[in-house]
């Protein structure tokens, strides 16, 4: 017994350690989406920010509609996000200020390289209207992330109510957008994600990119401090810090530098398209 | 099944590389889960000893509500111990959010009744062979407590394994009060569901090999100390 308390006490020592290491840099708290985080693109961008600043930034990666909440309750400094409609809802309740743009990517329509709905090089209305009637599976996220929530506008363009038609091919998984992928890629069917995501997921079996370039696709980034008024523990100094430095113009380089195998995954459009709180 | 081989040299080539971020990973794994399970073996022994000794209205009830809790779902701990810690939680105030000490609490709370639980089973057993010889020695019942903990204390080793096990294994509390960020709150368990959603399998395998190696460590260690006790118990 006593051995055990020798290690178990090690253990707590261990802890101790770790987290007064932490304590001495700056850091603020971030919540933004899977895409960012799985994309690799925070991996990229954060130490060059540190780097520039000695800000260290902490980064909880959940769907968009979980960010939004995360900073509803004060629990984060800056929210990072990929949902226009739902951050300016965000920025008129109070909750946010200080919004800017920062970027966009754009969704694709991924699908089993035999497309047996047939949808491939067709625009994205015509192809979820295709994938309804031949109830080929669609693989949805379900978890109303940014792109969930983009994927039910198409689907309401469409004209169809995908949950209540019935027949078992539209699935809700209600995960994250790799976890909706290996699901995808396991049954063969139909999904729609950022691609960022796509570019940098490594289950892909037999999927391929089927539509893309249509401009409903479009995939705008938004980022926006937690209202400090709110929440007055809000890092604010060091979160403008932050949001000042990706609309820079050194942040926004950065952010177009990031590239997977020679392509690049995020487009900066900061100073085209400013839109304040 | 050439999935499963790349698993196992991913994990190989992990281990054999030393990488630091590895290495950080599985010391803030080993740290959390191991001062959780010291907290919760300091709640729930006495918990467990208490319900095995001591008789008072409710205590059905209390031995119910402890085997019930062993089944906690992590998400719903994780999620009991957010709403605690958030900042428009009654202890915002901390600032606890989204560290290690807010993924040692979730754990605690996940693993103190599993320790208590089988903790107070073996305790009662041991109290119904002995009890009776307690009382009419006259010994009070702290002390009964103490001397039944020593009795069974490879039952309480049992009870300590089955916490470490579940801290060790468990991802969906300290996902939710640890945000899984790179560096300061990412685990072995958290690591582990960032590479499948990014569909490295083969490194989310590897890295779940890595940990049941550690596991197994751990579980062996314990076997050895119980077996050097019990033979020099025979001398």
């Amino acid at each position: 017994m006593r051995r055990w308390s020798r290690a178990l006490a090690a253990g707590l020592f261990l802890l101790a350690g770790s987290s007064s290491a932490h304590a001495e840099e700056p850091f603020i708290t971030v919540a933004s989406t899977t895409s960012t985080e799985e994309s690799g693109l925070f991996g990229y961008l954060l130490p060059a920010f540190k780097q520039a600043t000695g800000i260290e930034v902490r980064v909880v990666a959940v769907g968009t509609g979980q960010a939004l909440k995360i900073g509803e309750r004060g629990d984060c400094d800056v929210v990072f996000v990929h949902d226009r409609p739902a951050e300016l809802e965000f920025v008129a309740k109070g909750f946010g200020v200080d919004r800017h743009e920062v970027m966009y990517n754009d969704f694709v329509l991924v699908g089993p390289g035999a497309d047996p709905a047939g949808v491939h090089g067709k625009g994205i209305v015509a192809a979820f209207r295709k994938i309804a009637e031949t109830k080929a599976p669609f693989v949805a996220r379900g978890d109303d992330s940014g792109t969930s929530k983009a994927e039910l506008r198409l689907w309401k363009e469409a004209g169809i109510d995908p949950k209540a038609s019935g027949g078992g091919w539209y699935r809700d998984t209600g995960s994250g957008m790799g976890p909706t992928l290996n699901t995808a890629s396991a049954m063969d069917g139909y999904a729609l994600t950022d691609r960022g995501t796509w570019l940098s997921f490594k289950n892909k079996q037999d999927l391929k990119i089927l539509v893309e370039g249509d401009r409903r696709l479009f995939n705008q980034y938004g980022v926006m401090l937690v209202n400090p008024a709110k929440h007055p523990e809000v890092k604010q100094a060091l979160g403008r810090k932050f949001i000042d430095w990706l609309v820079s113009t050194a942040g926004q380089q950065a952010i177009a530098d990031y590239k997977i195998n020679g392509e690049q995954l995020f487009f900066p459009d900061a100073e085209s398209r400013h839109s304040g709180a | 099944m050439p999935d499963l081989v790349n698993a196992l040299l991913a994990a190989w080539q992990l281990v054999l590389s030393g990488d630091p971020t590895l290495v950080g990973i599985v010391s803030l794994s080993l740290s959390i889960s191991l001062t959780a399970v010291v907290f919760a073996t300091a709640f729930g022994l006495p918990l467990g000893a208490a319900l095995a000794v001591l008789r008072f209205p409710g205590r059905n009830a209390a031995v119910v509500l402890v085997n019930a809790l062993m089944g906690l779902p992590p998400v719903v701990a994780g999620l009991f111990v957010y709403l605690l810690l958030s900042r428009s939680g009654p202890l915002g105030g901390l600032s606890l959010l989204f560290t290690p000490t807010a993924m040692v609490i979730a754990q605690t709370v996940l693993v103190t009744p599993i320790v208590a639980g089988v903790a107070r089973q073996a305790l009662e057993d041991l109290w119904r062979d002995y009890g009776e010889l307690y009382v009419l020695d006259g010994v009070g019942r702290v002390r009964t407590v103490g001397s039944l903990l020593w009795l069974g204390r490879f039952s309480v080793v049992t009870a300590v394994l089955a916490g470490v096990g579940r801290a060790a294994a468990e991802v969906g509390a300290i996902l939710i009060v640890g945000g899984n960020i790179a560096g300061v709150t990412r685990t072995m368990t958290t690591a582990i569901t960032l590479e499948t959603s990014r569909g490295d399998l083969a490194l989310a395998l590897g890295l779940g090999m890595v940990l049941l190696a550690l596991v197994l460590a751990i579980n062996a260690t314990a076997q050895l100390i119980r077996n050097t006790a019990r033979s020099a118990a025979a001398i």
